[in-house]
């Protein structure tokens, strides 16, 4: 018997459907692992009261606060403390939800609590096969595994508590080719970036999409995690990347992966993820690793993107009228003018942080770059941990002790000012350079200026003082 | 919720492609643990000033766009964060159906989950609504869910996309998790035949 050649999608989805699509109703999709958090649950806690309704699993469940936390300093009680009458209360509803709902939570400053989309894989939750989801655009980083993870909305999240299924309909695959070797200074960051530069923030919608090529095989699991964090701002809900020994290396000892002979079933399980070869993907985009330089973005949204030493792109020169009227409009609010270099660009901020770009690697680089060297008199550089976890590894490297003499605020876990709920935010007019995922109107404080750029282009940008080429402050063990 | 059938209603004009979520409804109001008062913060950078009155270049703030229901946005509308509160606002400040050439997923799944309506029509068409807010803000749509049917002032029919699922469940005014939760033996059944990923409680 011959069996249909299956893409890594395809292989998870068949494997969680409850009950295939109908001409009437669309597939309901068995959800391994839901995590919740303090912003986008409130309002289905509140619907599953009004219905009488239990969560049916809360062993598959579980919730951290990380989005309207602050990230600054403990107290003398080792209490991370919440001004914000607003957040306070709803971290207190939050608390209350997952005791009255029997859910696990990672309650603010406590061992394990961190940005969502940190601490799944660093618990060892996020494994290889699964379906993930959370109230979180975001989710999609948890596909480096080889997971199917997306965000969803708050009804959504309302099903899935109650349920444990959601209703999809069956999207389409695109295969997103990665090929050739990485340059010195150049990281998944920049890989991402230029995908997304190339097909616009629209591009992926509707698809999944599953890196592949040379080039993703070669990054570790936090590099794959920033790839597939920003799926979503190429517009697909999901990206995946196939597992393999760096995933079970990763994966491996951690608190929740399977233990003794379930590990040794679980690998054997994993093995058979890979897509096909002739599986049929519906899109195919391809981009060459070889030619990749850093990549920083100049405009309103993740898709106005271009290599560090481009200039700047001239409405004029655009072939639709709506692309000319997004251009005019993103340059009018970032106060920047046509053909214009960004590099030399002088800048206020500098966010190190976010589910993009705040693992340890991602710190372990920055401080590379930064050791013995300065912050630029005339730059804030906030490094905020992505999870407490990766704070205690940070610390116990001394990593701190070089953010900290070079000038750069060592903050407390969560996201900061990605969303810049939580009183970390940009000034009106403020120019930053920040690792995190978005560049839209207002998203880092109202009027904030924001650069999506990666570790390396953030810190060195930080210690010029202006917006830099890594690549011309590398140190000889980055390389 | 309340069925949906049809609507009728003026079209106001917001033609810029990508408008995400963070200018629907920026992230520092989500702080909120209910639905309340989301309106009044709906597109709140574009829409007001800093001392709080209306911008005046905010083209929705325009008395004759006032009581309009039916938004004609740009291409991808909806895109970036999962925020229902995106949808919430949009229909707490009175826009009963968002029209445009194409709708970000997470966005579009919210919206069909709480009434407000994303329609889906062509370019030409999209151009010809543009056009039509603009030069006459008196203009009215009607949009028809039964026949998936928007018609425009000059009698002209345009059909748009929606599921089946989706459709019945406006028309009839029942949410999804009704359905879901009526399959409880099928889950179980499941559940019963595939192993547990992980526990969390363990």
């Amino acid at each position: 018997m011959t069996t249909q050649p299956k893409t890594l999608f395809e292989k998870v989805w068949d494997a969680h459907l409850v009950r295939p699509q109908t001409d009437s109703t669309p597939a309901v999709l068995y959800i391994d692992l839901h995590l919740v958090h303090e912003v986008t649950s409130p309002q289905a806690f509140t619907l599953l009261r009004q219905r009488g309704l239990k969560v049916r699993r809360p062993d598959q469940t579980l919730g951290t606060m990380d989005h309207s936390t602050p990230t600054t300093p403990r107290n003398s009680l080792g209490i991370i403390p919440v001004v914000d009458v607003q957040a306070s209360a709803q971290l207190d509803q939050f608390t209350q939800n997952c005791q009255d709902f029997g859910i696990p939570m990672y309650a603010l400053g406590t061992e394990n609590q961190g940005i969502v989309h940190v601490i799944g894989p660093e618990q060892g939750l996020t494994q290889p096969g699964m379906t993930i989801v959370c109230g979180d655009s975001h989710t999609s980083t948890h596909g480096a595994f080889g997971a199917l993870a997306f965000g969803i909305g708050t009804s959504e999240v309302a099903h899935v508590l109650a349920t444990q299924t959601l209703l999809q309909y069956k999207p389409k695959t695109m295969a997103v080719r990665v090929d050739g070797v990485l340059a010195d200074g150049v990281v998944a960051k920049d890989i991402i970036l230029a995908i997304i530069a190339k097909i616009g923030v629209g591009g992926g919608t509707g698809h999944v999409f599953e890196y592949m090529g040379s080039a993703i095989r070669s990054l570790n699991m936090e590099g794959r995690m920033t790839i597939c964090n920003m799926s979503i701002e190429g517009g697909a809900r999901a990206g995946m990347v196939a597992p393999d020994e760096t995933t079970f290396e990763y994966v491996a000892g951690r608190t929740y992966a399977p233990k003794g002979a379930d590990w040794d079933a679980a690998i054997a399980r994993w093995r058979a993820l890979p897509s096909d070869d002739d599986a049929h993907f519906d899109a195919e985009v391809t981009l060459n690793a070889n030619e990749l330089i850093p990549m920083i973005t100049y405009g309103t949204n993740p898709g106005m993107g271009m290599p560090i030493d481009g200039r700047i792109p001239d409405p004029d020169a655009q072939t639709s009228v709506a692309a000319r009227t997004a251009l005019d409009k993103a340059l009018g609010y970032m106060g920047l003018r046509p053909n214009e270099p960004l590099l030399g660009k002088k800048i206020d901020v500098v966010f190190v942080g976010s589910c993009t770009n705040s693992r340890i690697g991602d710190l372990r680089q920055a401080a590379k770059m930064i050791e013995g060297r300065k912050v630029a008199d005339s730059v804030r550089m906030m490094v905020v941990p992505g999870s407490q976890q990766v704070k205690r590894q940070a610390e116990a490297e001394g990593l701190d002790e070089i953010f900290k003499a070079a000038g750069a605020e060592w903050r407390e876990a969560g996201c900061s000012m990605c969303i810049a709920m939580n009183g970390d935010q940009l000034q009106p007019g403020q120019y930053a350079v920040s690792t995190s995922n978005r560049n839209f109107e207002g998203r880092q404080g109202k009027g904030g200026r924001t650069f999506l750029a990666s570790p390396l282009t953030a810190v060195a940008s930080a210690i010029n003082g202006h917006i830099t080429d890594p690549r011309t402050l590398l140190v000889p063990e980055m390389a | 919720m309340e069925p949906i059938k049809s609507l009728q209603g003026r079209i106001a004009p917001l033609p810029i492609n990508d408008i995400d979520t963070d200018q629907i409804i920026p992230a520092r109001f989500l702080k909120t643990t209910n639905k309340d008062g989301l309106g009044k913060q709906c597109f709140f950078d574009w829409r007001y000033n800093a001392d709080g009155g209306d911008r005046e270049d905010f083209i929705l703030n325009q008395p004759e766009y006032r009581g309009a229901s039916v938004l004609v946005a740009g291409h991808n509308f909806g895109c970036g964060s999962s925020r229902e509160h995106a949808p919430w606002a949009l229909l707490g400040m009175g826009w009963r159906a968002v029209v445009s050439t194409d709708f970000a997923d997470i966005f579009r799944n919210n919206a069909l989950k709480n009434g407000l309506l994303p329609v889906i029509v062509d370019e030409e068409t999209h151009r010809q609504l543009v056009s039509l807010a603009e030069e006459d803000p008196t203009t009215e749509v009607a949009i028809d869910l039964e026949a998936q049917m928007l018609t425009l002032p000059d009698g002209r029919k345009v059909t748009f996309p929606i599921d089946g699922f989706s459709k019945y469940c406006l028309l009839n005014g029942v949410d999804q998790l009704g359905f879901l939760l009526s399959l409880e033996e099928e889950v179980g059944q499941y559940e019963t035949a595939s192993p547990q990923r992980v526990n969390t409680l363990a």
